[in-house]
Order: structure tokens, then sequence, then C-alpha cells
């Protein structure tokens, strides 16, 4: 075996009253694809930011080809070889291909004066390198989400790094954009580079991975090569006990026609958007992401006006011109981003749950906090929301609890119709199936559910019908048990209407 | 709940319906900070000066502040929701300016005040229309309209000056709204109060339970701390913003009226910088700029504590520009001091 | 390297160019190299304060003590050109460009360093600065019979048929230009304002930019001190009063964005020329000058209403139908 190109020796970082890693070795080889896994806050964007010179290990080695590195800045990684394709698009929308691919290491020419015609050469030989037909000069805010993860890793290239370090880049690909990328990491492979893969999707990580590393709070729990190893093996590692990643569907009796969307469109997003959903149904709506899912049913709940359509609840047609319309009805919407869309991290526990109709909590002319602590106490000691007390802030919440809140607020609005966006995304395995047995839960009780997700598993082990939608329309329905894998991607990447 | 599924037990854990009192926190209250400064200032402006205790002169002192306080409250609020209006100063000239040509044309106080509200009211709609409509930033947006309510002020005012107005009007500004009444018991009598003042205690009481006791107040602080979440919530952000920056206006406008009664006459720079003031006194009064926090009575502490400083200064014959250099520093002190505290005593563990 | 003007500057260059040429039709007199370069002259000042605005804007950050600053700057090289009168020029005017220098590090440090709102910081140096100029004058005022000739008189040499102070603002924008185009601190400046967190796994470090630009708006500042105090021959506790929000105008309108990160050299000049065009056309076209705040309110009002509407970010286009559309 060749000489690894990285090891990591002990590697520890604190945080006060946070371990946030401990002791973790691990070693990179030339030409391989190494996967870290582990559930959200094991300590995998920890040790990205180690490597990438964000934070500093409170203990521990770094070795680049057996030399030790101390890293303050990102340079000092750049200048070791590491550099690293984050998980948010860290980029600046309003400068030029080039100079986002050059930020912080720009070409200079005489006086030091950054010399532009040498920039955008170099920038167009990276993009070439990975085959991106991206114009140097162009602003980033005319790309494609997709044409500026090239653009990363184009910067990723540009340092000339020995080991890419990849932090979920496929969160917001297409299939075809993922088979592209994929492309490129073999090419990585092949010219002999180290990639460290970071990823929530295990048929990924089976499909590039070499070998892996697992992480469970903080520390390593297991590692070896990925041949090894089988799904369950490694879910059982991540989260220290075997867990069912998805939850067998229950009975549920489905009741008379709750909600009846017909013909809904808008101009750019959605078309002819039309469902019926009934009393105690999952409806699952499918998709590649970027189908306009999210878009439809931002539209159904007023966030972006609709232009065309009728929405029927419990027979009565509504006009719904803003979120207040839908929430009134009983049409409730569980945004896909929770941190900017649903939770008020700086407000308290109660303020957040009681936040969508507050109006209900009105005695006379003022709030009554009696009232609100009731309803907050209720639905928190439901979802088992963990909290010192029920005025603490969001912020001092985990990820999971302030999910949690958020449902509750949607649920605070006793709806009749709770529409899911990616409820699960982001979320770690063990998290994944509360969730999961709670939404079975939930349309138990008698709601209509609708779940925009774009995972297969879930989608198939949760709905009682699907509706799968590509670039803006429905374009295929599908009943439980009349469904297939292939049938239902096939329709939502158009490959199966090509086919026949 | 299946007795299967993997989430704990509902009672495992016992949560709390609010977190135990502790007398760290309540003393570390941007409000108690104020009451501090407060009462320092009267304690230092007592011993300094035998004049600074007298009813009359402290009721007159008030008359310095009022108008800028009552414009205050809005303000507040608008900052809290991460917006701010500069154009208000603009906004009272403008008014002011109506409220001239009101007077000539014979209106009584009452009609003056509706004048000068109503002036407000619509320059308020104008900027809560670009602000909410367009999606621009309101400082960019009022320093615009700043411009032009005072650049038409003075298109059609040029270098005169408005100085008739119905005595009613004028008594409504100068003289005490309340007067001074002894009960024959030293301590205990009704002190003078000019309308002034008066407006803006019960303003401040009205913007007070607004703001902490109902809905809407609630729904404010939400926007201010995520306007995105505010909306998913079903909150209607782009309304309260119009309807703050109409209260705003209307504010300005009636503190043009209460202006213009007092000084009895009115020029097209009439309160030329008063939005800097105005700001200066939200921002002392712990309104985050950044949006989300802040409370009434923080802003009703930080009105008085710096009219009175202004009015102490001012007994010992120090300039007002000296005095601004007190509050310029005041504010950088308050605000940097808990910082500079917090670097000292966190170290982060290596 | 992008064109000198992109598009949105082309098209306040072209009103620019139609305003003049309607106001040179209407009245000649304007369009004369006396008025022109008298209107270059009175600009000036607006130039260099805009830009130095403009860098600080672009770190998301807003000045208002600049106006202050000017004044502080001014009466304390007055002051200076008073009592040593010996001294070369040279020292005078750096009198004035070191002081606006400290009071912008000031600012910087305590903003970057402390993270106390810009705004809220130098609303306090704002207020601090102006009552700084009573006390070092003792309240008094510095009239042009008591400042030094040499001082008085360097505003209005005549170099190549432009003043001074307008040579300075051309070599002052040449720097700007340079420094925000061709070095990697002013292109920090961008990444700094457009992505804070992004600059930072760059490895940029925000707190020294953001240092930088709050010195460099000091020493502008400083400098245009020194040359209104010398140009209109006297120095007192309100000049430029207001003068903060007029330079802020000037980025508005030559489309700065004040969410940071957005603005360049060649628009805020242009900006700037649009406000000094307005103040130097309303009297050659008889108008009284009492229009010129309405007027510039009017046109930051739709610049911003134009700038907006051209930032929009588009709809997504996800219907294959509207896709085809938005490329036709």
């Amino acid at each position: 075996m060749s000489q690894p190109i990285l090891t990591l020796s002990g590697l520890s970082k604190s945080f006060p009253g946070v371990r946030a890693l401990h002791d973790v070795s691990l070693s990179l080889r030339p030409g391989s694809v190494t996967a870290i896994l582990g559930e959200n806050g094991a300590g995998k964007s920890t040790i990205v930011k180690v490597l990438t010179g964000i934070y500093r290990p409170s203990d521990g080695e770094i070795r680049v080809r057996g030399e030790l590195k101390s890293f303050s800045s990102p340079r000092d990684a750049w200048a070791a070889g590491i550099a690293a394709i984050h998980q948010e698009t860290v980029m600046f929308d309003e400068l030029s291909v080039a100079e986002n691919i050059f930020m912080g290491h720009m070409p200079t020419g005489p006086a030091r004066f950054v010399d532009w015609s040498e920039m955008h050469a170099r920038a167009a030989a990276l993009l070439k390198r990975i085959d991106a037909a991206i114009p140097p000069e162009f602003k980033l805010k005319r790309l494609s989400v997709a044409q500026k993860h090239l653009v990363e890793i184009a910067r990723a290239l540009s340092h000339e790094a020995q080991v890419v370090i990849m932090d979920e880049p496929t969160a917001a690909l297409s299939a075809n954009e993922i088979d592209d990328l994929f492309r490129i990491v073999a090419q990585l492979k092949a010219e002999g580079r180290a990639v460290l893969f970071i990823s929530h999707k295990f048929d990924e990580i089976f499909r590039i991975a070499d070998d892996f590393v697992c992480l469970r709070d903080g520390e390593k729990v297991g590692e070896g090569a990925i041949a090894s190893v089988t799904e369950p093996q490694l879910v059982r590692m991540m989260v220290g006990r075997p867990v069912d990643q998805v939850f067998p569907k229950r009975d549920v009796a489905i009741g008379d026609v709750v909600l009846s969307v017909a013909g809904l469109s808008n101009a750019t997003e959605y078309a002819d958007v039309s469902f019926d959903l009934r009393k105690g149904e999952i409806l699952g709506l499918y998709g590649l992401v970027g189908a306009g899912r999210t878009e439809a049913m931002q539209g159904l709940f007023g966030i972006t006006p609709k232009t065309r359509g009728t929405v029927t609840l419990e027979g009565r047609r509504l006009s719904i011109g803003a979120p207040s319309d839908a929430i009134t009805a009983g049409i409730s919407y569980v945004p896909e981003d929770r941190q900017e869309q649903g939770a008020i991290v700086s407000l308290g526990i109660r303020e957040n749950v009681t936040l969508a109709n507050l109006s209900k909590y009105i005695r006379g002319l003022f709030l009554s906090r009696t009232s609100e602590q009731a309803e907050t106490r209720r639905l928190g000691k439901r979802l088992a929301v963990k909290a010192a007390n029920w005025e603490q802030k969001l912020a001092e919440l985990s990820g999971g609890n302030q999910q949690k809140v958020v449902i509750a607020k949607w649920l605070a609005t006793r709806p009749k119709v709770i529409v899911l966006d990616e409820p699960t995304k982001g979320i770690d395995v063990g998290s994944k199936a509360a969730v999961h047995d709670f939404i079975g839960e939930l349309a138990s009780e008698g709601l209509a559910v609708v779940l925009i997700t774009s995972e297969l598993p879930e989608v198939m082990g949760l709905a009682d019908r699907v509706l799968v939608m590509k670039e803006g329309r429905v374009v295929d329905a599908f009943k439980r048990g009349q469904w297939s894998a292939e049938a239902i991607v096939g329709a939502a990447t158009g490959a199966a209407k090509e086919a026949a | 709940m299946n007795m299967d599924t993997p989430v704990p037990p509902v009672d495992r854990y016992i949560v709390l319906d609010a977190p135990p009192r502790r007398l760290r926190d309540v003393l570390l209250r941007w409000e108690v900070i104020l009451v501090i400064l407060l009462v320092a200032t009267i304690v230092v402006n007592t011993i300094v000066s035998p004049y600074f205790l007298d009813v009359f002169n402290l009721a007159d002192a008030t008359f310095n502040f009022s108008e800028k306080a009552i414009i205050a409250l809005a303000m507040a609020l608008l900052i809290l929701v991460r917006e701010i209006d500069l154009s208000v100063a603009a906004i009272v000239a403008l008014a002011a300016m109506g409220i001239g040509y009101a007077a000539e044309a014979g209106f009584g106080p009452v009609g003056l005040f509706a004048t000068g509200i109503g002036i407000g009211l619509l320059c308020g709609a104008f900027n809560g229309m670009l602000v909410t409509w367009f999606s621009l930033p309101s400082i960019v947006v009022t320093i615009g309209t700043m411009s032009l309510f005072r650049g038409i002020t003075q298109v059609i005012l040029g270098d005169q000056a408005k100085t008739k107005y119905p005595q009613e009007f004028l008594d409504l500004g100068q003289s005490y709204f309340i007067k001074m009444k002894e009960t024959g018991i030293s301590w205990l009598f009704v002190p003078p109060v000019p309308l002034s003042f008066l407006i803006f205690l019960v303003l401040a009481v009205l913007f007070g339970l607004v703001l902490h006791k109902t809905a809407v107040g609630r729904q404010l602080f939400a926007i201010g701390s995520n306007p995105v979440a505010a909306r998913f919530s079903g909150i209607p952000v782009d309304k309260l913003r119009f309807l703050l920056f109409v209260v705003s206006g209307m504010l300005s406008g009636l503190a043009g009226a209460l202006l213009t009664a007092r000084l009895g006459s009115m020029r097209s720079n009439i309160g030329v910088g008063w939005e800097l003031d105005i700001v200066t006194m939200v921002i002392l009064g712990g309104v985050s700029i950044a949006g989300g926090v802040g409370s009434i009575l923080g802003v009703v502490l930080a009105v008085l504590v710096l009219g009175l400083v202004t009015f102490g200064m001012s007994l010992n014959n120090i300039p007002g520009q000296v005095v601004s250099v007190y509050i310029g520093a005041l504010l950088i002190a308050v605000i940097a001091i808990p910082r500079i505290l917090d670097k000292v005593r966190v170290r982060p563990i290596r | 390297m992008k064109g000198l003007f992109n598009y949105r500057e082309l098209i306040l260059a072209s009103i620019l160019l139609v305003g003049i040429a309607a106001i040179g039709a209407y009245q000649p007199a304007f369009l004369r190299w006396g008025n022109i370069s008298d209107m270059l002259t009175e600009t000036s000042v607006l130039f260099m304060m805009a830009l130095a605005q403009m860098v600080v804007i672009l770190t998301r950050g807003i000045d208002l003590s600049v106006a202050a600053n000017l004044a502080l700057s001014g009466m304390l090289a007055a002051l200076v050109s008073q009592y040593y009168p010996e001294i070369p020029l040279v020292l005078m005017i750096l009198t004035g460009v070191v002081c606006g220098l400290i009071l912008g590090l000031f600012n910087g440090l305590l903003i970057a360093f402390l993270g106390i709102p810009p705004i809220v910081m130098t609303l306090g140096t704002l207020a601090i600065f102006r009552g700084l100029i009573i006390i070092i004058a003792g309240g008094d005022q510095v009239n042009a019979s008591e400042m030094g000739a040499a001082f008085q008189a360097f505003p209005k040499q005549i170099f190549l048929g432009l003043a001074s102070p307008v040579w300075i603002a051309i070599a002052v924008s040449l720097l700007f230009w340079i420094f925000l185009n061709y070095t990697r601190a002013g292109r920090g400046l961008y990444a700094v304002g457009g992505n804070p967190v992004a600059a930072r796994y760059c490895g940029i470090d925000q707190r020294r930019q953001e240092l930088l630009a709050y010195v460099i708006s000091g020493a502008v500042a400083g400098l245009c001190g020194y040359l209104w105090v010398a140009r209109y021959g006297v120095a007192y506790s309100e000049i430029a009063s207001g003068y903060e929000l007029t330079v802020i105008a000037a980025c508005v309108i030559g489309g700065v964005s004040i969410g940071g990160g957005v603005g360049s050299v060649a628009g805020t000049l242009l900006g700037a020329l649009f406000l000094g065009i307005v103040m130097t056309a309303l009297p050659v076209l008889q108008i009284s000058p009492f229009w010129q705040m309405a007027i510039s309110g009017a046109v930051i009002l739709a610049a911003v209403v134009i700038n907006a509407r051209a930032e929009r970010r588009p709809d997504k286009l996800i219907l294959p139908e509207a896709r085809r559309l938005r490329r036709v």
C-alpha cells in the first residue's frame, strides 16, 4: 500500500461544554474515496472545519505526507494541499466565476496587482478539466445550482489539492447531476488524489466510496473497506442500536375527501396541479429537486400567489391570498428550511408554538399567558420536546427539538390538512424514524397529509398514494401496492416516457 | 403512542413553565442599567445645581424632548422589525408647514392638529408603500423621502416663516396642560404637566400594552426576529410594516403640531437633525438595530435619561454641541461595555 | 476585466448626457467650459466622499460620521494654519488627513473588533466629533482672515483648466479604481460584503477588511475637510451638517447596494455627478435653489426603485414553456 496522503491521529476538539471530537484517527490513501458516516452532531462537520483551518483542534496531530501541520487559517490548509467543497454553497453571487474560484488566492502580477487575464485563463482551464462549459467572466448569480457546484469543484482543484473534501455535495443535485459529480470524483481518484466524502445517503456511499469511517458522538466507532460491510451494519454502527429506517405503514381507515385541488398554476413554476386528498390519507409528492413541488404547495398555502386553480376544503371553495387565509381554513404547511422559514430561534418555545394562531389565546384585549402555557405544555409533551422550560429560546435547542417545536406550532392551529415539506431532510437516522412514526400517527388521527420528499424509501414506506411531479407538472400517479421503485423514478426523470 | 416506538416516554422530562428567577438575570436587564443611569443623572445634577429639582424647571425641561420622544415610540417599533424611518424630521417640517397654511386659512386648534396628523399619515403611507410594494431597504427609501419632504417644504415656503396661529393653539403648546395644584402638604401636589409630555406618557402606556401584551405586539417581535418564518406563520408582515410607517408618519405630524404650537413660528429648517436624536433615544433604550429585541419601558427610560442629562448640562451653561459629545459617548459606551466585558470574561477553551 | 461601465451604469450615463444636453439646449451657458469646470470643482468633495462611503457600504456597513469627521479634521487643519502659519502646506493637509484617519480608525476598531453595529457606532461618533469641534476651537470659528494665504490659495489654483480639487478627485478616483479592481484587499471588500461566511472560508479576515474600510473612509473625510475649509474660507462646528446623507444618496444613485458587496467606482462617480449637476444646473435654469433638495430626493427614490427592479431575482423557471419563453 502506498503511503497515506493525510493522517489524523488522536484528534480532539472541544467547545465550552461540548466535546465535538474525541481522539479520532484516520488516514487517507492516494486514489481512494473515504466516506465519513455519522448522525447529525456526530462530528463530521467538525472534522471538515478542522481540516480546512476554520477550527483549531484542541488536541491531536494532522500530518500531510508524514509532515506535521498546523492550520490557523484556510490558507494554511490550501498550502498543505487540502481543499473542501462545502455543504452550504459558500460563494459570492455578485462576483465572477473566476473570482469565485480564486478568491483568497488570486494570481497577482507586478506590484502585487491582480492579474485578471491570468486568472481568467486559469479558471477556464480548470473548468475545462471538469467538462464545465461555464465562461469564467460570468457573474455567479447567473448559474444554476448544479453549475455553482461545478465552480466549487473547480475552486477545490485550483489549489492543486491532493485531498478534496466533499461535505454532502449531492444535497441539491438531481440524479443526472449526481452522475456528473461522480464522474469527476472518479477522475480525481484516477489522478491519485484522496477524496473525503460526507453523505447521508447510503446508496451514494456504496456506489462511490472505497473505505469508510463511522463516527458517533464525536468518537470513531468503526472503519474499514466499504466492500466488507452491509447497510444495516453501517446503520447499527452509526446509531449504536438497530433501527428500521422506515416504519411499517400503519393501517388507517381512509375517509371522505377533505381537500380538493384543481388546476393549480402560476406563470413559471407549476401548472395544472390537481388532486383530491382524503381524511387519514398520506399523499406522497415525489420528484427531483426543482420539480416544482415546493412551489406548488407554497402556492396552495398562499406564500407565492397562484394565478389559476381552485382549492376546495370540505366542500367549501377557498380563496387563499395569504398564509393566514390557509391557516384559518385549516391548512398547515411545515416548510423545508427549518432555520430560515420555520423556527424563530430568538424567541422561546411558548412564543413559537402559539405564533401561527395567536388570536386563540386572546382573553379580552390581551394575550393570556396561562392559555398559551397550557397549549405549549400539551403539544410539547405530545412531541416529547426536550427542554429545561417552555420559555427556553429555540436557539438553545438541538435541531431535532427545533423541528418538533415547528411541528407543534402547526398542530396548534388544529389543521385538517398538513403539508410536510421534506420533514426528514438533514435529520439523522435515529430521529428520522421518530418523525416517520409521528406522520403515521397524525394520519391515524384523521389528518390529511401531503408529504413532499425526495427519498424513495420514505415515500414508498409512508404514502397511500404518490403523485410524481416533473418540470412543474404532475406526470404520473401511483396507488399503494401498484407501484415499483423503477416506475416512480422513471416517471420523475422522464425515462419511462421515453422508453414507452 | 405505540409501545414499540423509540420515542422516549412522555413524562421522562419535567419541563417547567418558566425558568427559575435568578437575581443575576434581573440585575443584568437593560432597563435596570437605564434606571441606574437615570438615578445617577438625577443625583449628580441635584448635587451640582440647586435649580435642578424644581418642579417647574423639570416640567419646562420636558418641552425640549417630548416631541422627539413621541416619535421615538414609533421609531422603536420600526427598528424592532428591522426597519428605520429617517424621514421623520422632514415630515415634522412638512406637517408644520401645512399647519401654518391651515392656520392662515382660519382653522381652529383641532383642525390644525388634524392637519398635521393627516399630512404625517400621507407621508408615512408613502414611505410604507415604497418599502413594502417594491421591497426596498427602508434606510435608503427614507433618506430619499427625507430629502423629498423637506425639499417640498423648501420649495413651497422658500425663506419665509409662518407665524400666524390662533391663540388657543399656541396656549396648548406653551402653557401647562395640567396646572400645578398644591394640597397644603409640601410633598403632596399635582405637578404641572405640559400637553406634549402628557401625550407622550399616554402614548407610551398604549404602545407598551400593544407591544408586550397583544397579539400584534408578539407578531412584531416575530417579524423582527425572522421575517421569513413570520410570513410562513401567517403573519401579515408587509401589512404590519406598512402600518408602522403610517404610525411613524402620524406621530411625526402630531409632533410637528406640538412643536409649532410651542414655537409659535416655523421655517423650512424646523426640526433638522431630529431623526438622529430619535434613533439615539431608541437604541439607548435597548432596541436592537438587528431587530427582534426591545421594550417600550427601555425607550421611556432612555428618553428621560437623555432629557435630564441635556437639561442638567444646560443648567450649567454647557453648549448643546458639547452635550452631544456626552450623549454620543454614552450611546457607544452602553453598547460597547457589555461586549468588552463579554470578551474579557469568556475565554474560548482550546 | 469587465468594461469600464456595466449596463446599469450605461443607462445612468446616458440619462446624465441627455439631461446635460437638454439643459445645454435651453441655456447654452451651462455647457461653457467655465461652468463645467466650476461644477466639477463644486462636486469634487462629493466624488471622493462618495467613493469612500461606497467602500464602507461594500462591507455591509455605513459611516454616518463622515461629515462630522470632515468638519473636525477641517477645523484642526484650519487651527494649525492659524497658529503655525509658517509650516509647509503639505503638513497642514496631512494634519487633516491624519486626523480623519485616526477618527476612522476609532470607528473601525470598535465596529470590527467589538461588533458594534456600524449605524449605532457612527451615529455616536457623529455627535462626538461635532461636539469636539466646539471643544478644540473653544466655541469660536476660524475665519478666512485667520487662515494662512497658501492654505486658502491651493484649492483655487487652476492647472490645465481645472481647479486643484478636481485633480485631487481624479487622482483619488484612480487610486480607488486600482485598489478595488486590482488588489486582493480591494476584491476582499466585495467578498466580505457579498458573503461573509464564504469570505471566511476563503481565508479572508473580515475584521481587517472592515477596519480598512473605515480607515479609508476617515482619511478621505480628513482630506476633504481641508479642501472644504480652505475653499469656503471658514471653519466652524456646523459645516457640512447633514452632508453624510448626501454622500450616501450619491452612492445609492450610483447603484451601490446597501446590502453590501455591490458597487463600482464608475457608478458612484456618476451618482455624485448627478447630484452635482442638479445643484449647479438650477441657478443656470433660473430655478430657485430651494428645489435642489426636493429634486435630489425624487432622484434617490427613482434610483432605488429602478435598481431594485433590475436586481430582483428572476422567477424560478420550472415549466418548460417558461424556460423557452425566457430563452427567446
